[in-house]
C-alpha cells in the first residue's frame, strides 16, 4: 500500500507510521545537530511514535530511534512520502 | 607515546557515542577498581579505573582507564565534548592518553564511525572496540571487521560488552602497540571552503564509502517491534503518565519500607556499641567523645546507606533499561511550559538522590536558559539527605496507620513531601522562565535507545559508587561536625557547669563529679535534670538560644535551632545533631533518638514537644532551604558565577521560612 503525496512538506507533517526521504534543511543550526546524529539527505526516516499532546515525535533513522520536537522536525524538508504497511501494522500492535 | 619512564603503565581513554555501551565496557574491564573523582577543578565528571593485563610476552601491564563523556562529534558544542576534545588533541594535557579506545556501536555503524574517523584524524593511537555484536547478529547483519580495519587503518576488536564477549582479545589489543594512521580519512581538500553542514554531509559520504562492502545484511528483520510496542504503552497519553506515577510511588514506598529493616538493625548495632562503651570504657573526656561524639555521628551516617543504595538501585535500573529517555520524551511538552526541557526530567529525578550529580547532569541540556533554570530548581527536589530527616520526623508525628487497607500513612506523607518538593521546583521554574532572559533557541534532540534489560553489574557498581562517595565524602563532614557539636554541647563558657552541679549537689546523694565537666558516662543515673540544664548552658545551647527568636514563629525551639545551624553544612547532619543533643541531654543511652524525641514534653504546654504542626513545619523547612555546601559549590562551578548560588541560597531560604511559617500556623 503506497500512496504518494503531492505537496512538499516537512518531517513535522508526517503521521504515525509514515516514511519519507530527507531532502534538505531550512535551518542551519538545527541541521548540523541532526546531520551529526545521522539524519542525512537521502536517508529514509519513519515516524515511530508521537508523544502525548502531539509533541515531540520519535523517528527511526539510520537504524535507531531519535526523539525531536515538532519545531525541529519542521526544519526538515522531505520527499517521497510513503507508508510502510508492515511497520504500520507492527506499530499499531496488530501483527 | 610518552610512556618511556614506566613502560608497564598505560593510559587509555574511552570514548564513544552516548548509549554505545561505554559504561558497561568500562565496568566489565575495571570491575570494582574504579572511582569517580569528586568535582575536580574542571566541571567534568572524571571517572577512572584500572585493570591489570598480562601481555602476550608474559609482561604485566597496569592500564589506567579514563571514561570520557559520550559525544556525537568532535565539533565541541557542549561542555562535555569540549573537554574530551581538548584532552585528546592536546598531547601535553595531563590526562592525554597513550591510547584512545573508541567504542563503536556496531548496530549504528555509520554514526559511530563518523566520530571515530574524526578521532583517527587527530593522529593519535586509536583502537576500536566494535561493541553490540550480539545486537548486530540478532538483526541478521554481518560486519567484515577485517576489511573495515584495513580501510580505517586502525585495529578493530569485535566485542559484546553486555555478554562479556571478546574482552580477552580486547585486553590483548590494548597492550599491543597501536598504529597511527598517517593519511587523513577525511582529506583536508574536501573539507575546506565548506560550511559545517556541508562538511558533515561530506564526512558522512566518506564514511558511507568506507562501510560499503563491510556491512552485509543477510535478512531484514524489524527488531524494533518490541521497543515500538512497549513505547505504545509507556508513552501513551494516559498509561504513560500513570505508569510513571506508579513507578515513582513504588520507588518511594520501597525506599522507605524495605530500608526500614536494615536501618533498624544498624540503629540497634550502634545502640549496643554505645551501651557497651558506656559500661566498659574508662570514665573520662576521651570515652565521652568516643561514645557521644564519634559513635553518635557515625551511626547517623551509616544508617543512611540502605536508603541511598535502594534509591540508586532504582534510578540505575530506570536509566539502564532505557525508560528514563521515554520519560524525557513524554515530559518534554509539559516541561517546556515551565521553562524547562524534556531533558530536565533526568536531573530533576536524579535530584531525588542527590542534587550534586543531578546538577552536573544538566550539561546535556544545550540551551543555557533551560539549563540554568534546571540548575536553580533541582535542589528543591527532595534529595536523599532529606530522607533521614523526613524519616525521623514522620515516624515521630505520623501514626503508622493503614488507610484504604493498603497505603501506610507514613508512606503517603513521605510521598507528599517529595511531591511538595517537585511542585516547588516546577513553580520556581515557571517564575524564572519570565525572570531570566535569553535569546538562545531551545532544542530537544535525543536518542531513544532500545529497551534493554538492566545490566546488574552496572546497577550494582553504580550503587557501590554512590554509597562510597556518600560514606567517605559526606561522612567525613558529618563526623567532623558531630565532634564539633559534641564539644559545643559538652562545654560551656567559664564555670557554668560546675555551678549547675553545685546547685544540684544539695539534693543529690551522689558524690560530685571529679572533672566538673561533661555529662558523659561518668554520671549515669538520676542526673537528667542536671544534664538538660548543662546543655542549655553549653555553647551549643547559647547558639541555639541566640537564633530561637527567629525560628520560634515556625514552631522550633533552641534544640532544633542547633540542628538548623549545623545543617547548613549538610542536611543529613540534622539527625546526627539531634542524636548528639539528645544523647548528651539524656544519659541513659538505651533509647533511640526517635523515642527520646517522642517522649519529650514541652515545658509550656505540658504536651508532647513534637506535634504534627512542628514536625510538618520542620519537614517543609528542610524541603525548601538550601542547606548544602556541596550543592552551592557545584552550582558555582557549573554556572561560573557566584551570582547564581547566592540567588539560589536566598530564594530557597525565603521560600523555606515563609512556607514553614504557613505550615506551622495551618496545622497548629
Amino acid at each position: 500500500m503506497k500512496k504518494a503525496k503531492l505537496f512538499p512538506h516537512t518531517l513535522a507533517d508526517l503521521t504515525l507510521g509514515e516514511c519519507a526521504i530527507i531532502d534538505s534543511f531550512t535551518d542551519k543550526e538545527i541541521s548540523i545537530k541532526l546531520l551529526e546524529m545521522g539524519c542525512l539527505p537521502g536517508e529514509m526516516v519513519q515516524v515511530r511514535n508521537i508523544a502525548p499532546f502531539g509533541d515531540p515525535i520519535a523517528i527511526s533513522v539510520s537504524g535507531y530511534t531519535l526523539g525531536l520536537r515538532k519545531a525541529e522536525a519542521s526544519t526538515v524538508i522531505i520527499k517521497s512520502v510513503t507508508i510502510d504497511s508492515f511497520s504500520k501494522e507492527s506499530l499499531a500492535g496488530v501483527k | 607515546m610518552e610512556n618511556a619512564s614506566s613502560p608497564d603503565r598505560l593510559k587509555v581513554a574511552l570514548i564513544g557515542n552516548p548509549n554505545c555501551g561505554k559504561s558497561t565496557l568500562f565496568n566489565v574491564l575495571t570491575g570494582l577498581h574504579q572511582s569517580t573523582a569528586n568535582f575536580p577543578g574542571a566541571t567534568v565528571d572524571k571517572k577512572t579505573g584500572s585493570v591489570k593485563i598480562e601481555g602476550p610476552s608474559g609482561k604485566t601491564f597496569f592500564v589506567d582507564l579514563l571514561d570520557l563523556p559520550g559525544a556525537y562529534s568532535l565539533n565541541p558544542k557542549s561542555l562535555d565534548e569540549k573537554i574530551a576534545v581538548e584532552l585528546l588533541q592536546d598531547k601535553n594535557h595531563v590526562d592525554h592518553p597513550d591510547l584512545t579506545l573508541f567504542i563503536a556501536d556496531a548496530s549504528n555503524l555509520k554514526r559511530s564511525l563518523y566520530l571515530a574517523a574524526q578521532i583517527i584524524d587527530l593522529k593519535i593511537p586509536v583502537l576500536i572496540a566494535l561493541n553490540m555484536m550480539d545486537v548486530v547478529e540478532k538483526r541478521g547483519m554481518e560486519i567484515d571487521d577485517k576489511l573495515l580495519a584495513q580501510r580505517l587503518g586502525v585495529k578493530i576488536v569485535p566485542i559484546s560488552a553486555r555478554q562479556a564477549r571478546g574482552i580477552n582479545e580486547l585486553k590483548e589489543a590494548l597492550v599491543s602497540p597501536a598504529e597511527v594512521k598517517s593519511k587523513d580519512i577525511f582529506p583536508k581538500e574536501i573539507l575546506s571552503d565548506k560550511n559545517d553542514a556541508q562538511q558533515t554531509i561530506e564526512r558522512y559520504r566518506v564514511i558511507t564509502e568506507i562501510i560499503t562492502g563491510c556491512l552485509k545484511i543477510k535478512m531484514k528483520k524489524d527488531e524494533e517491534v518490541f521497543s515500538s510496542r512497549t513505547d505504545k504503552i509507556l508513552t501513551h497519553k494516559i498509561w504513560g503518565y500513570l505508569i510513571f506515577l506508579i513507578v515513582l510511588l513504588l520507588i518511594f514506598e520501597s525506599v522507605f519500607f524495605i530500608s526500614s529493616y536494615p536501618m533498624r538493625w544498624i540503629e540497634m548495632l550502634f545502640l549496643f556499641f554505645s551501651k557497651w562503651g558506656a559500661l566498659h570504657l574508662p570514665q573520662g573526656e576521651l570515652s565521652d567523645l568516643l561514645v557521644n561524639g564519634v559513635l553518635a555521628g557515625l551511626s547517623g551516617v551509616v544508617v543512611f546507606v540502605p536508603q541511598i543504595a535502594l534509591l540508586f538501585f532504582f534510578i540505575a535500573m530506570l536509566e539502564d533499561s532505557g525508560y528514563m529517555a521515554r520519560v524525557s520524551f513524554i515530559m518534554d511538552k509539559v516541561m517546556r511550559k515551565f521553562g524547562l526541557n524534556g531533558r530536565s526530567v533526568i536531573p530533576l529525578l536524579s535530584g531525588v538522590a542527590c542534587a550534586v550529580p543531578a546538577i552536573m547532569s544538566t550539561r546535556t541540556i544545550s540551551n543555557w536558559k533551560e539549563r540554568l533554570i534546571t540548575i536553580m530548581v533541582t535542589p528543591l527536589m527532595s534529595c536523599s539527605a532529606r530522607l533521614p530527616v523526613y524519616a525521623l520526623l514522620i515516624a515521630l508525628v505520623v501514626p503508622a496507620e493503614r488507610k484504604l487497607g493498603f497505603f501506610n500513612m507514613q508512606g503517603v506523607v513521605l510521598m507528599a513531601m517529595y511531591l511538595i518538593g517537585f511542585l516547588a521546583a516546577i513553580g520556581s521554574a515557571f517564575a524564572m522562565k519570565y525572570i531570566i532572559k535569553s535569546q538562545e533557541r531551545s532544542y530537544f534532540i535525543m536518542e531513544l535507545p532500545p529497551y534493554r534489560s538492566p545490566r546488574w553489574n552496572n546497577v550494582m557498581l553504580s550503587i557501590i559508587d554512590r554509597v562510597k562517595v556518600f560514606l567517605f565524602d559526606a561522612g567525613k563532614v558529618i563526623i567532623a561536625i558531630s565532634i564539633i557539636l559534641w564539644f559545643l554541647a559538652s562545654h560551656a563558657p567559664g564555670d557554668k557547669f560546675t555551678q549547675i552541679e553545685k546547685k544540684h549537689q544539695i539534693d543529690s546523694s551522689f558524690t560530685p563529679l571529679s572533672s566538673g565537666r561533661g555529662a558523659g558516662p561518668a554520671c549515669r543515673t538520676g542526673r537528667g535534670e542536671v544534664a538538660a540544664e548543662k546543655l542549655e548552658a553549653s555553647y551549643a545551647g547559647i547558639l541555639g538560644k541566640f537564633i530561637e527568636p527567629a525560628i520560634k514563629p515556625l514552631g522550633f525551639d533552641w534544640k532544633v535551632g542547633i540542628a538548623l545551624v549545623t545543617s547548613f553544612a549538610a542536611r543529613e547532619v540534622f539527625v546526627g545533631t539531634m542524636s548528639t543533643i539528645y544523647s548528651v541531654g539524656d544519659e541513659s543511652n538505651d533509647q533511640s533518638i526517635r523515642e527520646k524525641m517522642y517522649s519529650e514534653i514541652d515545658p509550656e504546654t505540658k504536651r508532647p514537644r513534637y506535634t504534627f504542626a512542628v514536625g510538618f513545619s520542620l519537614m517543609i523547612f528542610y524541603a525548601f532551604a538550601m542547606q548544602c555546601m556541596s550543592t552551592l559549590a557545584v552550582v558555582y562551578r557549573e554556572t561560573k558565577n557566584w551570582r547564581w548560588p547566592v540567588i539560589q541560597f536566598i530564594y530557597m531560604g525565603v521560600l523555606a521560612y515563609v512556607a514553614s511559617f504557613v505550615a506551622f500556623h495551618l496545622f497548629k
